[in-house]
């Protein structure tokens, strides 16, 4: 069988098919969740149940335990260490992005199992093995990877490469509770406070980033991109340059180590379009660069490019948006007006 | 408060990766070689804590050779020892590393604290600390982006989830990897850089078992984005920017 680690309320909609396309001819795929030993754990499981049937898997493993009902890491990564000992699983697979990979890591370590992460492609192999490709420092590189043992863990990513396999008929997902045991040290890894963030737009979600880099100059530089950023309904982002001189707080990093966007519109102003920064800003829809250098990579991989001085150019662009803001007659097509 | 860091030695590339001819690896013939962000960090965090605290920072990399450099750098941000361990290279896999690390451990007195990067710059696998924290019975939080001792000994650490931050309040000794964002790392004195120059480095060879999961080749992705369109130079190309700007209804 192939197990499918579900760490959170909703299931990742590719993770059926990709088990499904590593599955032998008889075997099935089942998926698990973790609950605390209360009663509300079961409502959470039927919805869960509700939506893994849509997708043809036929049974939730619930592993039950009081140190499981909040995240718990090493808790979480135990149990599921259990579950794969006593359902002897050929494949497991959770989402990439921070729980799944963690657990999984945490389930590979107990079992002494291979682990990969960050799948975009995943294949059988005759034998066994299987045939992964994972992207290596945030999409810079590809690596094609073999993956051997009796049993193999994988964190497929968004992006994965969904397997044409036969649509699977939906059907009931039986919820299946089993009780496992969890060492009582691991309460030392539970989450004790949350605290909700604010809402507001945010790097990540923002439809629009205007960003800055080296180019801008200086803390005081990024006021003229505050100003475009808020006439645009955006946010400001930077390069690591600017937050390793201190010019921007972490928070607006964009790149490997920053925060990846995916925005309608990206506004490079004096970003070189290094690699790792050029991997966090690649899936906006349009990206604009605005460089003194009409060589910088950033140039060359952005939609529309603008050569000259960032504190030339944003004021001039800023002036023509007031200007046909103030005039709309004038900046409109005639046969739009009554 | 004795705390370890593992830091891995990494090619550092601009906007082009090269890679070797069969593409079993990045061309570092041209290339730079550096520590990845999140484990500078660890470095900074080490450095600053043994300093609030007392105790000493030892620094340890799994690689070649020549990840000596690598260490030094981290003595001249202030760590005050360095554990080589000799494999020959860092192209290992997860299960492989951490036995290496592992040996690394092995002679040291137990630390209080022994710090990861949140996942490696170049492979970044995001398991290495989680292996060996296990293996060593430690608790191991991961992600983290504050980092605190309480008055009562043990660490309040800090993550970003989706949703907001969780805070985790760990035991020591633990084991602790963080992400860039934790603290803004200092870049090394000349006088600091001289003297770990000299330092001497503690170098144990090991020769792990591969583990499961066995690299076959790298490559570049597809890029598939067409060239820059031209909107003009100057403040002259302001009408032209705001066009594409009205045509994506932002404006
Ligand atoms: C493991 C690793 C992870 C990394 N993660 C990240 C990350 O998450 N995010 C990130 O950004 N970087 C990251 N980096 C750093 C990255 O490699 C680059 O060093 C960084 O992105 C460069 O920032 P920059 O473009 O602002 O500066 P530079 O590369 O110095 O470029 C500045 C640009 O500004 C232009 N310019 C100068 N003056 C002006 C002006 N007046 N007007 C207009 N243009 C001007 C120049 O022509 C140049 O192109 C990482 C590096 C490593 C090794
Ligand atoms: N070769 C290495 N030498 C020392 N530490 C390493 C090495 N590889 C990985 N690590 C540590 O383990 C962390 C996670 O690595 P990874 O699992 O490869 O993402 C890194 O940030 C380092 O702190």
């Amino acid at each position: 069988m192939e197990l499918i680690v579900v760490t959170d309320a909703t299931v990742s909609a590719e993770l059926p098919a990709v088990a499904r396309s590593l599955a032998g001819r008889d075997e099935s795929v089942e998926a698990v969740t973790f609950a605390g030993a209360g009663a509300e754990a079961g409502d959470l499981a039927r919805d869960l149940a509700r939506e893994l049937g849509g997708h043809g898997v036929g049974r939730l493993h619930v592993a039950q335990h009081a140190l499981l009902d909040d995240y718990a890491p090493e808790a979480w990564g135990s149990a599921l260490a259990a579950v794969i000992e006593r359902l002897a699983p050929s494949g497991v697979f959770a989402p990439a992005g921070h729980r799944g990979a963690e657990v999984l890591a945490h389930a590979a370590a107990r079992g002494g199992l291979p682990l990969a992460t960050d799948c975009v492609r995943l294949a059988g192999g005759d034998d066994g093995t299987w045939h992964v490709t994972r992207t290596r420092s945030g999409g810079v590189l590809l690596e094609d990877a073999e993956l051997t043992a009796p049993v193999k863990l994988a964190t497929v990513a968004a992006a994965v490469e969904v397997p044409q396999v036969p649509l699977q008929p939906a059907g009931e997902c039986e919820i299946v509770e089993s009780a496992v045991d969890v060492p009582p040290e691991l309460a030392r890894t539970r989450v004790v406070e949350h605290t909700a963030s604010e809402t507001g737009l945010s790097l990540a979600t923002s439809p629009v980033v205007v960003s800055g880099g080296r180019g801008v100059g200086g803390a005081d530089g990024f006021a003229v991109l505050e100003e475009l950023a808020e006439r645009l309904g955006g946010v400001v982002g930077c390069s690591r340059v600017a937050t390793n001189n201190g010019w921007r707080p972490h928070r607006d990093q964009v790149g490997l180590t920053g925060t990846k966007i995916a925005a309608d519109l990206y506004i490079a102003c004096g970003i070189s379009g290094a690699t790792q920064h050029w991997v966090g800003c690649m899936d906006s829809a349009v990206i604009l660069a605005i460089n003194t250098d009409p060589e910088a990579p950033m140039m060359q991989r952005a939609t529309y490019a603008v050569e000259g001085d960032v504190h030339e150019v944003l004021p001039a662009v800023l002036a023509e948006i007031r200007r046909r803001a103030e005039e709309p007659a004038a900046a409109e097509p005639a046969e739009q007006q009554v | 408060m004795d705390i370890v860091v593992c830091i891995k030695r990494v090619p550092a590339f601009g906007a082009q990766v090269p890679l070797t001819d069969d593409g079993s690896a990045v061309d570092t013939r041209h290339l730079g070689f550096t520590i990845g962000p999140h484990e500078e960090c660890a470095v900074e965090e080490a450095v600053r804590l043994a300093s609030a605290h007392g105790g000493r920072v030892t620094v340890l990399s799994v690689g070649p050779e020549e990840a000596g450099e690598q260490l030094r750098y981290a003595l001249a941000m202030g760590a005050h020892q360095g554990v080589l361990v000799d494999t020959g290279t860092t192209d290992l896999d997860p299960e492989a590393t951490a036995t290496a690390v592992l040996a690394g451990l092995a002679d040291e007195p137990e630390p209080d604290l022994v710090l990861f990067g949140d996942a490696s710059a170049d492979a970044g696998h995001g398991q290495v600390g989680i292996r060996v924290a296990l293996a060593r019975d430690l608790p191991v939080v991961g992600g983290i982006t504050g980092l605190e001792i309480d008055t009562g000994g043990s660490l309040r650490a800090t993550r970003e989830s989706p949703s907001g931050t969780e805070l985790f309040r760990v035991p020591m000794p633990a084991a602790v990897a963080v992400k860039e964002g934790l603290n803004l790392p200092r870049y090394p004195t000349l006088p600091g850089r001289l003297k770990a120059k000299k330092a001497e480095l503690r170098t144990v060879t090991c020769d792990p078992e591969p583990g499961g999961l066995h690299t076959v080749g790298l490559r570049r992705p597809a890029d598939d984005r067409a060239g820059a369109v031209p909107l003009g130079r100057g403040a002259g190309a302001a009408p032209a920017v705001v066009d594409v700007l009205a045509e994506l209804g932002k404006v």
